[in-house]
């Protein structure tokens, strides 16, 4: 029988949306069964334009800054915008893939995904928002399969 | 080294190289052998933990001009 992963991944942030992705993906591509539960701000993960998820320096002292950066001049406007921009550029230079490609590359290999459906109604999020291959459930629907599973993470 | 498919996975970081192996296994046929061109030194760890877990033998594993050249045969 082949061995289980499961994943709550609970962050919208471009740099926290790629664990449970690129996770995902490798463990469908070992031949696990895979369900990530999105809920959350993670929840921002499951939009069709993934254009909104970025990331921002402020209150990011481990974020690498090619010149030092005080907070001051971090929380500017604009500077979430630039640092996503440059993230991005960074990423792509070296062959990683997008979130979008990511995502797919999980879907083709059956990888599930589940919403919460309490979060989904607290920010009531509009399902249309979000793309076509997600089943929405609760806690319990995710204990289901995690219960059973060999790898359980909380991104 | 003969084989029957390549994948070129230059300039692709973890964890394309080995989703992209994967792919590339689908439609091979058992004894068929892939062959795979990397840049990613991570790949060489990984494709040898890829091959132990899904049990395709990794056949052999060379550097060459800084790439990465793996045959892998479907199991």
């Amino acid at each position: 029988m082949a061995k289980k992963m499961a994943i709550i991944a609970t962050k919208g942030t471009l740099d926290m949306a790629y664990p449970p992705f690129i996770l995902a993906s490798t463990a469908a591509a070992l031949g696990y069964d895979v369900q990530v539960f999105f809920t959350f701000y993670g929840l921002q993960l499951l939009r069709k334009d993934l254009s909104n998820v970025m990331i921002s320096p402020l209150a990011n002292p481990a974020m690498p800054m090619p010149i030092p950066m005080p907070v001051m001049v971090q929380m500017l406007p604009g500077m979430e915008s630039m640092a996503t921009m440059m993230m991005k550029q960074k990423l792509k230079k070296h062959g990683v893939a997008s979130l979008e490609e990511l995502r797919d590359l999980c879907l083709e290999a059956d990888v599930k995904f589940i919403a919460c459906q309490m979060t989904v109604d607290l920010f009531e999020f509009d399902k249309s928002e979000f793309i076509d291959n997600v089943e929405y459930g609760g806690a319990a629907t995710f204990m289901g399969f995690a219960g059973d599973t060999d790898i359980c993470l909380f991104v | 080294m003969n084989f029957d498919k390549e994948l070129n996975a230059r300039g692709l970081s973890c964890p394309l190289p080995i989703v992209k192996t994967k792919k590339s296994l689908v439609d091979m046929t058992s004894g068929q052998v892939l062959k795979v061109i990397s840049t990613d030194t991570g790949s060489v760890k990984d494709m040898a933990a890829f091959a132990e877990q899904t049990g395709n033998p990794l056949l052999s594993t060379v550097e060459e001009n800084g790439e990465f050249i793996f045959y892998m045969q479907k199991k």
